[in-house]
């Protein structure tokens, strides 16, 4: 029995994998992985660089169809529906999946636009609706305070601190479930670092969220759950607690203790 | 570690060093002196159209713009006949015969090439972005004179049977030819912008739930734009100041006519056919060396122009306005 499961009776599960072998070419980079995510929690993906941990974020919205020459197999379930077999358009899941990615990358249009993009992208044209939506995720990624009287201006006039936030904004605006973060803070000075931690911790009552981090203290205190990942294999996964206190792998406590990294 | 101490850096020759940045600065200061000196032998030509009151009397500048009357008891009107028994030296028919030939070649070439851009920078795989890349650049490769020959024999032909045109040379089949000139200049520069808008904006936008033709066109296109633009008008510079495709291709009859399916006589075709022959020091050669020198003025601005709006799609990229 999990953590969780002692605090809430059963587990819902939003994401499920199974068997993800994932090619770049004829380079294997990852092994087998299987995952349940449960629902409304964090869960982080730790290890060292080139563990694999990003593209297997990635193959969870079906990001890394748009670089070439590479090739996945096994299933991604959200809800219950093959991700991979269950929508033949990719970009249907990726509004239910969002993502934030490493280095900020608004649009080079106004914050306004930058918000707005998602909606008109999927078809959304009323102002009305426009007009809300983007105050309405601005305050949720505690943006919008400082950004209220500034909407037409360039987003990259902003910090990178709150061009990261930006783009959180960016990605809730399109209401997804799952949200897929990839070293959202790794660019970030500490403050703007502890700001984007407090935003996932509020983020995660709404969403269920997935996140990749080189920052092991940063993985202990915002995650539920947490895999680690070495060379392209899920050496260990389980309640965030559990595998930094006393990990089952010998592998995992010497890349937690920083034997190696 | 001790075998590091067995040799010693080289110290560096200051005078080699001094010499050859010397050397490179002279051939860059060449260049710069020549496109100067060649403006200024230019226009020096030009120059008794304001100060000499001899050729003033045949050709002044308002006789080039303006409709003048040339016989007792005609309309005046604009004519370009240098060589008649009244020389005539309005330059407006030359003025349309160029902006028609440009334009034609604009229609011909800015959809061309930035269609051909969109689909090598985003759609194509990389083994078709490898063949149509390479193939559509080497048409800068071809020289103008042999485009201009497969415009005079088979386009021109081609046209007139198809279109069932009077005229068998013409501004269509010049301008088609000038815009073959165009195209890889306005595919080079469009296709660099977009290529080189940033694989992020690609990516964030394909996460907000863009299909591939939203992300082209909503994203990377906007984005590229400036740069698209740099290439439109550069492509626009080539087909005005082209001389060979247009001398052979446009049939040179400088008439004032906006139909396309007439023949049309631009600035360059007239200074290169007609200055070989031109009585030194006259009038006419004069005005010739001053259609020379507003060509010159014409194509550096453009230029120049896009030059510049490409170092704003670099600072804008990089978010420095």
């Amino acid at each position: 029995m999990t953590a969780s499961e002692k605090r809430n009776g059963t587990p819902v599960y939003k994401l499920v994998v199974r068997d993800i072998d994932f090619y770049y070419g004829a380079n294997k980079v990852l092994h087998g992985i299987s995952m349940d995510i449960e629902k409304n929690r964090v869960t982080a993906l730790i290890g060292p660089s080139g563990c694999g941990k990003s593209t297997f974020l990635r193959t969870l919205n079906r990001m890394n169809e748009i670089i070439p020459d590479t090739r996945m197999t096994g299933v991604v379930t959200l809800d219950g529906k093959d991700i991979y077999r269950d929508f033949n358009d990719p970009s249907t899941i990726r509004t239910r999946i969002g993502m934030v990615f490493q280095k900020s990358n608004p649009f080079p249009k106004s914050i306004f636009d930058n918000i707005a993009y998602g909606l008109k992208v999927n078809g959304i044209k009323d102002k009305a609706i426009i007009r809300t939506v983007v105050e309405d995720s601005l305050k949720r990624a505690f943006l919008w305070d400082e950004v209220k009287d500034i909407l037409d201006h360039n987003a990259y006039m902003l910090s990178g601190g709150q061009q990261q936030r930006l783009c959180i904004a960016r990605a809730l605006a399109i209401r997804p479930e799952v949200i897929l973060m990839d070293e959202p803070a790794s660019a970030l000075d500490p403050l703007s670092t502890s700001k984007i931690e407090d935003l996932i911790g509020e983020l995660k009552k709404n969403y269920t969220i997935v996140i990749v981090t080189h920052n092991m203290q940063q993985a202990a205190r915002i995650s539920d759950y947490t895999a680690f990942f070495y060379e392209g294999v899920m050496v260990e996964f389980g309640p965030t607690k559990e595998l930094f206190t006393k990990p089952d792998r010998k592998k995992t406590e010497d890349y937690i203790t920083g034997r190696f990294g | 570690m001790q075998d590091m101490e067995k040799f010693q850096l080289k110290p560096k020759s200051r005078f080699r060093e001094y010499l050859g940045e010397k050397i490179i600065m002279v051939s860059a200061f060449t260049a710069l002196i020549g496109v100067l000196l060649i403006f200024v032998f230019i226009f020096k030509e030009a120059v008794p159209i304001f100060t000499d009151p001899e050729i003033q009397e045949e050709a002044s500048l308002d006789k080039m713009v303006f409709k003048q009357q040339y016989y007792e008891g005609r309309d005046p009107k604009f004519s370009w006949q240098p060589n008649s028994e009244v020389p005539k030296y309005s330059l407006f028919p030359l003025f349309i015969g160029t902006i028609k030939a440009a334009m034609v070649a604009m229609l011909f070439a800015v959809p061309l090439g930035i269609g051909a851009a969109i689909y090598s920078s985003e759609f194509a795989s990389r083994r078709v972005r490898e063949i149509i890349k390479p193939v559509i650049e080497l048409l800068a490769a071809i020289p103008s004179v042999v485009l201009g020959f497969f415009a005079l024999i088979i386009l021109a032909t081609f046209l007139q049977n198809v279109l069932g045109l009077t005229f068998r040379l013409n501004t269509l089949n010049a301008g088609i030819a000038l815009g073959l000139a165009a195209i890889p200049i306005i595919f080079t520069v469009a296709e660099d912008a977009m290529t080189s808008v940033p694989q992020s904006l690609r990516e964030a936008s394909t996460a907000l739930g863009a299909n591939a033709w939203q992300v082209s066109f909503m994203t990377v296109f906007p984005a590229a734009l400036p740069g698209i633009s740099a290439g439109v008008v550069l492509g626009f510079g080539r087909a005005v100041g082209e001389t060979m495709i247009v001398l052979m291709a446009s049939g040179n009859a400088a008439i004032i006519s906006t139909s396309i399916f007439d023949s049309g006589r631009t600035f360059s075709a007239t200074i290169a056919a007609e200055l070989g022959e031109v009585v030194f020091g006259s009038a006419h050669y004069s005005v010739l060396f001053f259609l020379g020198t507003l060509l010159f003025v014409f194509t550096f601005a453009i230029n120049l122009g896009g030059d510049m709006v490409l170092v704003r799609l670099k600072q804008k990229l990089q978010g420095k306005t």
